[in-house]
């Protein structure tokens, strides 16, 4: 017999956009799921559930990682940052103000999984081409824009860090 | 779409998961980095009434050289792999692969070991530990077992392991230098599955002959595949169009595609003995004559 116990329940305890939050969830329940639902965060959005549209990427332990590949228990003691950690003091990051400025969003939908994806893309690429932009969201489905103001946006956004970067 | 309720229990140790594996049997199911077994889960493809979360192994995460081989432990990341000089130096094919497996958030959470025990045969990881003829380790309660990856998948998503084992490492032949290896992936879109995706390794001699070659294919049959008379037929030639050619033709004839959704099996064919060739010529112009 093992001595190691097979729980229904467990108490999760999890640092997210700087807040701990606490709750006790069954296995079942997917990080996913437990965001919206458990924490309110709604901003991370679930389209098909099973890890093909990339809707609901969120940051965790500094990396990107579908929320719905996870399950809620988990994640006890990670710290994570969803699309709601992204803006500071009410104002939109560069990121986020380069899709507003260039139309990177008509629903909306695809929007916090494109910004998640993005954020990690330029951390580790700053000044990417086109077709990288490309390739780097080709995991994130949009049925809106065709992409095309999406890759313009994250350029754009590429650029203006860029320039903060050299401002400072 | 969510998964069905089930038991989690968080194995810290080998010795723990294999004693977790063992009590409950094949109700049980080796969780690591969950971006297929959560999916499985999900559409309830899988049901098992325990999880056995592998990810607290702090352990079975490390890139080590062995005695000429390159060990990978079961629940290294995908993308810590893909960006290690270590690996890029000894097993070159293995970054050049890890770029067509789903997207970077995927192989953020992936597991090399999660991707070989799964054995999806139109999965990359599987095909390369193949063709490069490595081997996998598992442990259980009747000890450790090394066994070769040709003989470790036994058909589709199946393999070797026992219920109560579990997939330690994977061991990979190191390459020698100037070895030019090449991905040739047919998929729908970037990231996707492949249709069919072929894999090739190639080191010349001093006089410029092939002296070292590797070669298999995945989504062509119910096991990833090496391409054992395609090698012999390159073996000691000069990689010329003629004789990469000769050999890429000898592949329809050694595999078995199925037809599905995606593609029809003669098409399954025809693309893996076009991919293997354009595979071939380009792992030779990559490969440097070592002296």
């Amino acid at each position: 017999m093992s001595d190691v116990q097979v729980s229904d329940k467990r108490t999760v305890s999890v640092t997210i956009n700087g807040h701990v939050y606490t709750a006790e969830v069954a296995p079942r329940v997917t990080l996913a799921d437990f965001l919206r639902k458990e924490c309110g965060l709604t901003g991370t959005h679930l389209g098909c559930e099973h890890g093909v549209c990339g809707a609901c990427t969120i940051m965790l332990d500094g990396r990107t990682a579908r929320a719905c590949l996870m399950l809620a228990v988990q994640v006890d003691g990670c710290t994570i940052t969803t699309v709601e950690g992204l803006a500071r003091n009410g104002e939109l990051n560069p990121l986020q103000q380069a899709f507003w400025d260039n139309h990177g969003l008509q629903c909306g939908f695809c929007t916090s999984g494109m910004l998640m994806c993005a954020t990690e893309f330029l951390e580790q690429n700053p000044k990417p081409t086109g077709e990288e932009v490309r390739e780097a969201i080709s995991g994130n489905l949009c049925r809106c824009t065709g992409y095309a103001s999406i890759v313009k946006s994250v350029l754009d956004a590429a650029d203006r860090m860029a320039a903060d970067e050299g401002a400072r | 779409m969510k998964p069905p309720a089930v038991g989690y229990a968080r194995a810290g140790d080998v010795q723990e998961a294999v004693g977790l594996l063992a009590e409950h049997g094949t109700d049980s199911k080796v969780l690591a980095g969950g971006q297929s077994l959560v999916p499985l889960l999900s559409f309830r493809l899988a049901r098992p009434s325990v999880l056995v979360d592998v990810n607290p192994i702090g352990d079975l995460a490390y890139i080590r050289e062995d005695d000429g081989a390159l060990v990978i432990g079961a629940t290294t990341r995908q993308r810590d792999v893909e960006l290690s000089p270590v690996v890029a130096e000894a097993v070159p094919m293995l970054p050049e692969a890890l770029r067509h497996v789903g997207h970077v958030t995927n192989r953020n959470r992936g597991t090399v070991g999660g991707s070989v025990a799964h054995a999806d045969s139109a999965a990359e990881l599987p095909t390369v530990v193949t063709c490069l003829g490595g081997e996998i380790v598992v442990e259980g309660p009747r000890g450790r077992r090394t066994i070769a990856a040709e003989d470790y998948f036994t058909g589709t998503f199946t393999t070797a392991t026992e219920y109560d084992e579990l997939l330690t490492a994977v061991r990979f032949p190191r390459l020698p230098a100037g070895t030019g290896v090449a991905v040739e992936e047919l998929a729908r879109r970037h990231g996707d599955f492949a249709i069919v995706a072929a894999f090739a390794a190639v080191h010349l001699g001093p006089d410029g002959t092939v002296d070292l070659v590797r070669l298999g294919l995945s989504g062509v049959d119910s096991v990833p595949r090496r391409l054992h008379e395609a090698e012999a037929a390159l073996l000691g030639t000069r990689p010329t169009a003629e004789a990469i050619t000769a050999a890429a033709a000898t592949a329809p004839n050694t595999i078995r595609p199925s037809s599905d959704v995606h593609a029809p099996a003669g098409y399954r064919r025809e693309m893996a003995e076009l991919l293997i060739r354009r595979a071939i010529t380009t792992a030779s112009e990559r490969s440097e004559v070592t002296t």
